[in-house]
């Protein structure tokens, strides 16, 4: 599904070199959930905008749904950002004067469905999240949760098959938290393949497999429920 | 995708309305400040007789000063004697022809509710009528004999026709100018070429005459000189006939000449003309007539006086400041748009997809300017004709082409100041917004 090979990404100013990446390696399958997990500045969300098509990277190459994605143009890493990735942000990242019908609808307007279509996903995505009855609403008159929801929504509209999830607990409070866990692996158990950045473990452990990152490097590799039952064995 | 993107265009506007507006403000001001000069210098130099212009010659021959020129570099005067005037118009060498000249006195209403009124009168030959295109409202212009054999008959424009018989078909009635009877032949309909092209040795902006008469009527009435009168040798002799007779110049003469062939026959025709008079010992400068077109001549008359060009350019300056602040305002209001074009970017619009959005903005805020800027064209006009009073009411308004001149001016502004906004928007890393929201 995702495929890293010596991925390195340096950012560059007049005096100063930043080694976000170096040699990162990973592989992603189909259908997973893996947690990308580290200390600030490790370098996943870097990770993540690579992943997402969201920045180039220096070298390496990277290979995404069997196609090798390093050196596309503008409108060729936009057209695969929009069918095949879906993006949630910690911050939600809805358009304030839109309501969540129309901000469900953003990428589908550039993915050039029909009218009928388009209503069709937006209904059936905010039917999904539980929103389907405020669909009118502005996102100012939801809860963080509720918008978080709503952020979702608009990640499965398009029916990607990856999605990228950044920090997408990091505001809300422990019980939206888990809710938006709950349907994160509600997706995951559809088929979506998820890749989610945190710093909370625990969010983490919820996933099939741990990724920990230092240094713009993965230094461990877990598989969480072989983790659980040596834990359990060692109990 | 462009009523999606309009739609949100008008969102965009109402989600910053004092940004917006000042943009909006700043391009009337330029297109309102520029549209009202441009209007001006535009009707200004309009053709005013599109279908013929270049078929309609002023007749200019060089009967001046052997010493000084009229003007220079060697430019013959800009009238005739009134020699020249009637002998060239009865020598019909062109296709038609009229000479003119500009005389009045007071008219006598037979109305006694209206007094008597100074009133101008425009001396011409019949052809003048038909050559310049003259519609009438009621009658004709007079027979063809009256201008070798002058009778007492007038032409009224609608105007007078209006103030004297309240607009009632007037021919065959009769009026009293300068204590002589005249019967009305004919009433003109609203005929106000802008500029007045047939006669700008006065002001090109005046008012068409009241009304027309023979020309020959001048010698046989002994009518006045009006307008300009330029004399470059002292009149010999004393009386109306010496100075009907002078070298003085007070008539202008225009031909109408099909093509190119007849202008160089009535072009050759002029050459002898002015080598027989020669041989009378006139004309002592040598050969120097000249046939303009009626654009031509409305170009070497200066017509669009040069400070009205002057305007022009400040006010395209003007222009130009408005479109720089509407491109600091696009910058500041699309750099508060810049996560919503991160997530935009991150969900998969091209750059281009995020270019077409924000120029559509970009049109939209234009094309408000441009409708308020038309407003205030026209309010720039009422200020200019409140300013400089009735001679130029007729060249400060807007027709069709300056209205969508305007709207052109609107649209090419919106691309001139909304694409280094714009493609700055677009140029934004998504990534690097989608963290700071």
């Amino acid at each position: 599904m995702l495929t890293m090979k010596d991925i390195k990404k340096v950012f560059r100013t007049d005096t100063v070199e930043t080694h976000a990446l170096r040699d990162f390696n990973l592989q992603v399958n189909e259908g997973e959930f893996v947690a990308v997990t580290g200390p600030s500045g490790s370098g996943k969300t870097t990770f993540l905008n690579i992943a997402g098509l969201l920045e180039t990277f220096t070298s390496g190459t990277y290979t995404l749904d069997n196609m090798d994605v390093s050196n596309l143009n503008d409108k060729e890493r936009s057209r695969i950002r929009n069918e095949k990735i879906g993006f949630i942000f910690q911050s939600f990242n809805l358009i304030p004067d839109l309501d969540l019908f129309d901000n469900v609808d953003v990428p589908l307007r550039y993915r050039g469905f029909n009218n009928a279509e388009r209503k069709k996903r937006i209904e059936e995505s905010l039917e999904m999240v539980g929103l389907a009855s405020r669909m009118k609403h502005l996102p100012a008159q939801l809860s963080g949760g509720q918008q978080q929801r709503v952020a979702i929504a608009r990640a499965l509209a398009g029916e990607p098959r990856f999605l990228l999830a950044d920090e997408p607990t990091g505001n809300l409070d422990t019980k939206m938290a888990h809710s938006v866990m709950d349907l994160l692996h509600e997706i995951n158990d559809n088929g979506t393949t998820i890749v989610m950045v945190t710093h909370d473990m625990t969010l983490a452990k919820q996933a099939k497999r741990n990724i920990f990152v230092r240094d713009g490097r993965v230094s461990e590799l877990h598989d969480v429920s072989q983790t659980e039952a040596a834990d359990a064995v060692s109990a | 995708m462009f009523t999606y993107y309009l739609r949100l265009a008008f969102k965009s506007i109402k989600r910053t309305p004092i940004l917006s507006a000042l943009m909006i403000s700043a391009i009337a001001l330029g297109i309102g400040a520029c549209m009202t000069t441009i209007s001006v210098n535009y009707m200004m130099s309009a053709d005013p007789i599109p279908s013929k212009s270049d078929q309609l010659f002023y007749v200019r021959v060089d009967s001046w000063d052997p010493h000084n020129a009229w003007d220079d570099p060697n430019v013959p005067p800009n009238q005739l004697t009134w020699t020249e005037a009637t002998n060239l118009t009865k020598a019909g060498k062109a296709f038609r022809q009229s000479a003119m000249a500009l005389t009045g006195g007071v008219l006598e209403p037979e109305n006694s509710d209206i007094k008597p009124f100074q009133s101008t009168i425009r001396l011409a030959y019949k052809d003048f009528f038909d050559m310049f295109e003259v519609p009438f409202l009621y009658g004709g212009s007079w027979p063809e004999e009256a201008d070798i054999d002058p009778e007492l008959v007038v032409v009224l424009t609608e105007k007078l026709n209006e103030k004297l018989f309240g607009g009632e078909n007037s021919v065959g009635k009769t009026i009293t100018v300068r204590s002589t009877e005249f019967t009305v032949i004919g009433v003109t309909k609203v005929w106000e070429p802008a500029p007045r092209f047939y006669d700008i040795t006065t002001n090109a902006f005046n008012d068409v005459s009241d009304m027309f008469m023979p020309y020959r009527l001048k010698q046989e009435l002994e009518l006045p000189n009006w307008g300009n009168n330029n004399c470059w040798k002292p009149t010999e002799g004393e009386g109306f006939m010496s100075r009907l007779l002078s070298e003085c110049i007070n008539n202008q003469m225009w031909v109408e000449l099909p093509n190119d062939a007849a202008k160089q026959d009535y072009m050759d025709f002029l050459n002898s003309y002015v080598n027989e008079q020669k041989t009378l010992g006139r004309f002592p400068r040598p050969l120097n007539n000249r046939l303009t077109n009626v654009t031509d001549w409305m170009t070497e008359s200066n017509v669009v006086p040069d400070d009205a060009e002057v305007m022009l350019w400040l006010s395209l300056l003007f222009l130009i400041v408005c479109l720089l602040n509407t491109i600091g305002l696009l910058m500041a209001k699309f750099t508060t748009k810049s996560s919503e074009i991160g997530l935009r970017r991150a969900v998969g619009a091209s750059k281009q997809a995020l270019f077409y959005q924000h120029l559509v903005e970009a049109g939209l805020i234009s094309l408000a300017g441009g409708l308020l800027g038309i407003g205030l064209s026209l309010l720039g006009l009422e200020g200019v004709e409140s300013l400089y009073g009735d001679f130029i009411s007729k060249v400060a308004h807007m027709d069709i082409t300056l209205v969508l001149m305007a709207f052109g001016l609107a649209i090419l502004s919106s691309v001139v100041a909304g694409l280094y906004p714009t493609w700055k928007a677009c140029s934004i890393a998504p990534a690097s917004q989608l963290k700071s929201q």
